[in-house]
């Protein structure tokens, strides 16, 4: 009898969690106070988020039903994994920025507001600005679903410094003379590593894991991880294999790479070139080495971009959608867009200009701005992304590992890369 | 006051309360008092524990797609997925490595450690902290830590080179990354078993090795005649410790191969993880969750029946 009350307690204690946790969720009934809103970001640079302050303050002078607007930022390597984890907790924020291999997943779900009437009906804001190339991959079904905050193209950043001491051409030099294509970077870079013991060339983010970092080399070759519907898989195509077989043994023959497990941090003078999105130049210390930003060097299929991309969406859950949405539309107006275009490239085609950039990219000349930003976002290629993304790059990722040891056979890891995908690229 | 009557047409009413007596017997107050000491364990046990493990099985049922907010029922379909699951195969052996090298390594190197340290000679007192201060050490930051040692250029290899030992590429090679895993874990934790064990060895007692050396015993003989059956209560414990922690094993994983190269470290928490957080599978990943629970499950209450074969006596 007793064990019986006992029993009836834990119930008890149990339906009254379970009550709990059901009020927990419902909050979507509309209790409008002044709004508070969220925006996930992944950069924790203190200027960066300076900014997006600054332009929240000015924001809310003049919006006073917003109480407040803070930015979160998440950490780069899993920022996507603790965002859905918030959207599953019920803590979603009410805007996000989406990296550009989640956008599929993201723009498809549903997830995130419809923008167009927003952005188009307020007035300056210029929706026709905006280059029609850097809004593809956030649209469907002729609707946008997140704004292109940033259009970062990669570049080629060169320690000068160290190939002037290991008495190699400098990529500036090679340019010059019609020469700056991936045998010469390569052969420079294996030699620079050679004579300094330093590394020669970093694809950074790469470290043999973030494989989608890769496209700014085979772009070079006309291969591409899977074709323009992304129902097939590219990874067995001819081209890729050549591009393939040349990244294999600039690593294990020329030494132009460091190798699997081995680190090497370019901004820490650790390597002589690295290919980087240009937002990266924040991380060059003003007193460190001599430096250049040079683009990506030719492939055998000629000169070539890659961009990577960022966009900012506003989650459809969201209390305070609206409010969100018009905060976004304020952070993206042509005055706010040319005042974040020194850390985020913008998608604004009348801000696409070595003048404007200059101003506020003091570090940058306005011929690496031309050449690598202005020309990378007007004609890049976007690093692959695809529906079903994580689960994609992890067979990927895998597929590939066979191929980072020194006896590989190519050819034959990139067919099971395919066999590994094909039934994923098929769904 | 006179007693109730307590029949009624000839049949026995249940007993009312006298009313003279106070509801507050002692009795009554050392059960309300031992319940409220376990209030708050039970409270905990069931919003952590009870409670999470339902919501699971109630997820495992449905298809949640975190991002399109849609969660709708599947019935068993998640479970019929587990038969077509081309990965799970060797994700289960990997996880089986995993757990046998990080018990046999563990549990005997834990046992050596404490026969060694047991003898009475100097500096017996600085090893024991020596090899148990990693268990206190952070357990991300000791695999941080050992992540940049096993590095191709790393200190483990550096200090190989000093002897003329070219060392492979430990996180990379697809033998060699399990290995360097177990091994991590097994340097991080072996100074608890370790302690357990020694503590159990110093409660054997001495009259026990004095008479078998009278009898001739060698010291081998001592260890498996005696010791062994001696502290085989405290084996059964680590070793049920061991295994289930095995089976949980994360943030090594996370944080030194991510599941790789290839899937050669993807274990059961790691491809769920992968499959709920990164993929957005959340009603598989409950499924496979509770393979996991299955598996621990069994596992314990295996050892727990088998404990009647090698465990001699429990104090």
């Amino acid at each position: 009898m007793r064990l019986g009350k006992a029993v009836r307690g834990v119930a008890a204690t149990l339906a009254g969690v379970l009550a709990l946790t059901a009020c927990g969720g419902g909050d979507e009934a509309g209790d409008k106070g002044p709004a508070s809103l969220r925006m996930t970001v992944w950069s924790a640079n203190e200027a960066h988020l300076k900014l997006f302050d600054e332009i929240a303050d000015e924001y809310r002078k003049t919006h006073p039903d917003v109480a407040s607007i803070t930015f979160d930022p998440l950490p780069f390597e899993n920022y996507t994994t603790t965002l859905t984890t918030q959207i599953a907790g019920g803590n979603a924020p009410d805007l996000a920025w989406v990296f550009e291999n989640s956008a599929p997943d993201f723009v498809a779900s549903g997830a995130l507001l419809p923008l167009d009437e927003t952005l188009k009906k307020i007035e300056g804001y210029q929706y026709d600005d905006i280059s029609p190339a850097t809004l593809k991959l956030w649209q469907d079904g002729g609707k946008l679903y997140a704004y292109p905050f940033s259009t970062s193209p990669f570049g080629v950043f060169v320690n000068t410094d160290m190939l002037k001491k290991a008495g190699q051409k400098t990529p500036a030099e090679l340019i010059a003379a019609g020469q700056w294509n991936w045998d010469t970077a390569l052969t420079v870079a294996g030699a620079t590593a050679g004579a300094t013991g330093k590394a020669g060339l970093v694809i950074r983010d790469f470290d043999y894991k973030g494989w989608d970092n890769l496209s700014t080399l085979w772009t070079g070759w006309g291969a591409q991880a899977w074709s323009e519907d992304g129902r097939s898989c590219g990874f067995a195509a001819p081209e890729m294999v050549e591009a393939m077989t040349t990244l294999h043994k600039a690593i294990f023959t020329g030494k132009a790479l460091p190798g699997p497990g081995t680190t090497a941090d370019f901004f820490a003078g650790d390597a002589a070139m690295t290919v980087t999105q240009i937002s990266r130049a924040s991380l060059l210390k003003p007193d460190g080495f001599g430096w250049d930003l040079v683009p990506l060097p030719a492939g055998p299929k000629g000169s070539y971009s890659v961009v990577g991309q960022a966009g900012v969406g506003v989650m459809k859950k969201s209390r305070n959608a609206d409010a969100a949405a018009d905060f976004l539309a304020f952070l993206t107006n042509p005055t706010n867009s040319a005042k974040l275009a020194q850390f985020f490239p913008p998608p604004r085609q009348s801000q696409l200009t070595a003048e404007t950039l200059g101003k506020s990219n003091p570090t940058l000349k306005p011929e690496q701005l031309q050449n690598v930003v202005i020309d990378g976002i007007t004609n890049g290629v976007v690093k692959p992304s695809h529906a079903g993304q994580a689960e994609l790059s992890q067979q990927v990722r895998a597929g590939l590992d066979p191929l980072w040891q020194a006896d590989a056979d190519v050819k034959a890891v990139l067919d099971g890369v395919c066999t590994k995908i094909q039934p994923l690229l098929a769904k | 006051m006179s007693q109730t009557d307590t029949t009624v047409g000839g049949v026995e009413a249940p007993p009312t309360r006298d009313r003279s007596r106070p509801y507050w017997t002692s009795r009554r107050r050392d059960q309300l008092t031992g319940y409220l000491f376990i209030a708050p364990q039970l409270l905990g046990s069931a919003v952590f524990v009870i409670l999470p493990l339902i919501l699971v099985v109630w997820y495992s049922l449905h298809e949640w797609n975190v991002l399109a907010g849609t969660f709708e029922f599947v019935g068993t379909e998640n479970y019929a997925n587990l038969a077509d699951d081309t990965n799970l195969g060797s994700v289960l052996r990997a996880t089986g490595l995993f757990s046998v090298g990080l018990v046999v390594f563990n549990l005997g190197l834990a046992l050596l450690l404490a026969v060694l340290l047991n003898q009475k000679l100097r500096g017996t007192i600085l090893f024991r902290t020596l090899f148990f201060s990693p268990v206190v050490v952070s357990l991300v930051a000791w695999t941080i830590v050992w992540g940049f040692l096993l590095q191709d250029n790393g200190g483990v290899n550096g200090l190989l080179d000093t002897i003329g030992v070219a060392g492979p590429n430990w996180l990379r090679g697809e033998g060699t990354a399990m290995f360097s895993v177990v091994v991590v874990q097994v340097f991080k934790n072996v100074g608890l078993n370790m302690v357990l064990f020694l503590a159990a060895l110093q409660g054997v007692p001495a009259e026990l090795y004095e008479a078998a050396e009278v009898d001739g015993a060698s010291r081998l003989r001592q260890f498996w005649r005696i010791t062994v059956p001696m502290i085989s209560p405290t084996i059964l414990l680590t070793s049920i410790i061991t295994v289930v922690g095995s089976l949980q094993v994360f943030a090594q994983i996370a944080v030194l191969t991510q599941g790789g190269p290839g899937t050669s470290t993807t274990v059961l928490v790691y491809y769920l993880y992968q499959q709920a957080f990164q993929f957005h599978h959340f009603g598989y990943g409950a499924t496979l969750s509770i393979v996991l629970f299955v598996i621990v499950l069994a596992l314990t209450v295996l050892q727990w029946q088998m404990r009647k074969r090698w465990v001699h006596h429990e104090s």
